[in-house]
């Protein structure tokens, strides 16, 4: 049991990172301009696409650092020419508008890469096991990945925290109207975030395309779990995120580990569930079963008791 | 005057469009297509349509049925029933004569349920259902109609074929499959027939997944490792097929998979080179059975489909429901769904790789010859550029395949 625990904290922990990654970004255009944009998970997979098609011409490593400048360029050209007019027409405006971006984006890449996954293949200096935890190999591409996550969450952090334009997005992140009211150039920082953003998931989906498969459904079922993240964290903060992401990427790894129902949670009280008991049928249903639900459900609780979510400074 | 003169003209063009379409309608005989064409398993709705309208083309060349050609009328369902219900719809409303779909036994069920209702209502606009792959054993038995023909092994024959293809020194086997009326289908009969042909085997987990939800399959392999499982059993289909495979071959465990689908297209991509002699397909055919057979025009046609589309063709069984159709069709005599129906019962014919078929009369369940196919390298024709293929491992004959069913049909009065 201790292999399963093990083996399955490292897994949870690489799936939360890359859940971060993509996150992170998210969680700054929604903070900052209020804006819940359902194209994030496009830019995930535009990265892992340009990376892919990057790859074959010149290699794994440029791709790392090409692929997201491309997804940030894609951003700052949403941003200035689409998004920022659509502002004019309030918050429903914007949503429908990034709605229809990812339809756009999906048909987009399926009309260029076509339906099929892309063998889009992990770099063959990173494709050896590390190490081996009770007799399962660690594959060293996970611990890549690990890493540059938490250079990109320590770079976010300093980014934040120690320069002055960080120092003007945090105050957006908080007081948005006041940070406006006090003259710095808005229009500019909102351009700065979603470039960001979108750069930042752009990255994701460059380690994140070969760690899964990159076809175009990618999008498609990468979204929902995002956006579960940045209301569990909270608006306007990037710890919350974090935790949130890490959170829910242990808790769906954990969700497979443990085979048991409600039912078995009645046994431990002295009842005995059988085929006559009334909802035998939802109460033996295990966890590994709804696994993929559970952070929709904490999603809900979370609105229902705690609407500004785990860390959040403001309502969502 | 000049308003009556425009609308003179306005209204040829509409009776000269109208007129067209009446005529073409006349000219082909259209089935109605319906699979998920968007969505998270557009990749299989879209392989099936190129490989069937390959096939399309070719049985047109060999002069259609009743001297008209066959033509393929696409609508997406996005893996929903409700969509395929449309689809329905829209095809009875054209008098179209057949409707087929592969992808969903649940999609299945709600399709067979509303044909029938359909065709009870509308005795002079009948359609029949041609099920190309929605493989769960119900529905040709308690839900076996006298308008659904299926036209590809139902899970408890393809489940047989995977006991008997499970080596000697497996004892030890992991269950996971989809959580819907196919994947449970999957589970009931692989455990059914385990019990009856490989009692030694044990099956030490039993899992169920949520259709498409899945991101990361890791999780499930630590759990499948730590219960010492040395085989993985699975019906996945699409991206849940593509990324437990994935998952399996990047932690490194120690297993052979048994699939229904890993050699569909995307398959082969997402394994890789390090599923070598790992994962094994229950298949109507690969690329490699004609050559293995020594079947060159089978070969040969394999091949014409590989020039054209960037993937493997596997649908050999389109194939065989083509010239059933065909072959249907001219015995009616008469695009007329209820003689069709009754002449494609007990019909039987050689496929195109040469060996006998059978449609069953008492269920409407085609009896056909299937290849188990071990993923490795070095064979002649390798799998969407990977430099592995499809080894064509064993050939079963249509007559070990036929299993007893369960089905009591309903006939309309006439047939």
């Amino acid at each position: 049991m201790m292999e399963v625990f093990v083996v399955s904290l490292l897994n949870g922990l690489v799936y939360g990172m890359l859940l971060f990654m993509l996150a992170s970004g998210l969680t700054l255009i929604l903070s900052m301009m209020g804006v819940l944009n359902f194209a994030h998970a496009s830019a995930y997979m535009l990265g892992a696409y340009f990376a892919y098609t990057i790859s074959v011409y010149i290699g794994f490593w440029p791709a790392l650092v090409i692929a997201p400048l491309l997804c940030g360029l894609i951003g700052a050209g949403i941003e200035m020419f689409g998004l920022r007019r659509v502002h004019r027409n309030g918050h429903i405006a914007e949503l429908l508008f990034t709605f229809g971006l990812a339809l756009l984006i999906e048909k987009g890449v399926q009309m260029t890469w076509g339906l099929l996954p892309v063998p889009y293949r992990v770099p063959e200096l990173l494709d050896f096991p590390l190490f081996k935890v009770y007799g399962t190999q660690f594959p060293a591409y996970r611990a890549f990945m690990l890493v540059i996550s938490g250079l990109m969450f320590g770079a976010i952090w300093l980014g934040l925290t120690r320069t002055r334009i960080g120092l003007v997005i945090q105050a957006a992140l908080t007081h948005p109207d006041m940070a406006s009211a006090l003259g710095h150039n808005v229009p500019r920082i909102f351009t700065l975030v979603f470039a960001a953003g979108t750069a930042l998931a752009g990255l994701a989906g460059v380690i994140g395309g070969n760690y899964q498969v990159t076809e175009p459904a990618m999008a498609f079922t990468m979204g929902p779990i995002v956006f579960v993240v940045v209301v569990f964290g909270g608006l306007g903060s990037l710890a919350g995120c974090f935790i949130a992401s890490i959170l829910m990427g242990l808790i769906q790894t954990f969700a497979v580990v443990f085979d048991v129902s409600l039912a078995d949670l009645l046994a431990k009280f002295g009842v005995t569930v059988t085929s006559s008991t009334p909802f035998a049928e939802v109460l033996n249903v295990t966890l590994p079963r709804i696994g993929a639900l559970l952070p929709f459900m904490m999603m809900v609780l979370i609105l229902v008791f705690r609407p500004r979510g785990l860390m959040g400074t403001r309502d969502t | 005057m000049l308003r009556g003169k425009w609308l003179a003209v306005f209204s040829g063009i509409v009776l000269a469009i109208a007129n067209c379409g009446y005529a073409s309608a006349q000219a082909t005989i259209k089935v109605a297509y319906t699979d998920p064409l968007s969505g998270p398993f557009a990749q299989v709705g879209d392989a099936n349509l190129k490989q069937m309208q390959y096939i399309i083309d070719y049985i047109n060349s060999k002069g259609g049925a009743l001297g008209k050609k066959f033509e393929l009328v696409p609508f997406d369902n996005k893996s929903q029933p409700s969509d395929a219900l449309i689809a329905l719809k829209s095809a009875t409303d054209q008098n179209m004569p057949f409707i087929m779909q592969c992808s969903g036994s649940n999609i299945a069920a709600a399709l067979i349920d509303a044909v029938n209702k359909h065709n009870e209502r509308n005795p002079d606009n009948r359609i029949i259902y041609l099920n190309c792959g929605a493989v769960a054993t119900e529905l040709t038995n308690e839900q076996c109609s006298f308008w659904h023909f299926r036209f590809d092994l139902h899970v408890g024959m393809k489940a047989e074929v995977m006991v008997r293809a499970l080596p000697k020194t497996v004892t030890k086997v992991y269950l996971i499959n989809q959580d819907y009326l196919f994947g449970q289908s999957v589970q009931r009969e692989v455990k059914n027939y385990l019990a009856k042909l490989r009692p030694d085997v044990q099956v030490v987990g039993d899992e169920l997944i949520p259709l498409g939800k899945i991101k990361d399959f890791s999780p499930y392999l630590t759990k499948i490792k730590a219960s010492g499982a040395q085989a993985l059993l699975t019906g996945n289909w699409g991206p849940d097929m593509n990324l437990l495979i994935k998952a399996g071959v990047d932690s490194g465990a120690d297993l052979h998979y048994y699939t229904f689908y890993a050699h569909l297209a995307g398959g082969p991509t997402a394994i890789g080179a390090g599923g070598d002699n790992r994962v094994l397909a229950v298949m109507s055919f690969g690329e490699n059975v004609a050559p293995a057979i020594g079947n060159k025009e089978a070969e040969a046609f394999a091949e014409g489909f590989r020039e054209k589309h960037k993937f493997d063709f596997s649908a050999a069984g389109f194939r065989t429901i083509f010239e059933y159709l065909q072959a249907a069709v001219n015995k009616a005599g008469a695009v007329d769904a209820t003689k069709i129906a009754t002449a494609m019962e007990d019909l039987s014919l050689k496929d195109f790789l040469g060996f006998d078929t059978k449609m069953r009369k008492d269920d409407h369940q085609i009896i056909t010859e299937y290849f188990v196919g071990t993923f490795k390298k070095g064979v002649k024709y390798d799998a969407e550029g990977t430099g592995l293929g499809w080894e064509n491992t064993a050939t079963i004959l249509a007559k070990d395949v036929d299993q007893p069913n369960s089905c009591k049909m309903k006939r309309p009065s006439g047939a």
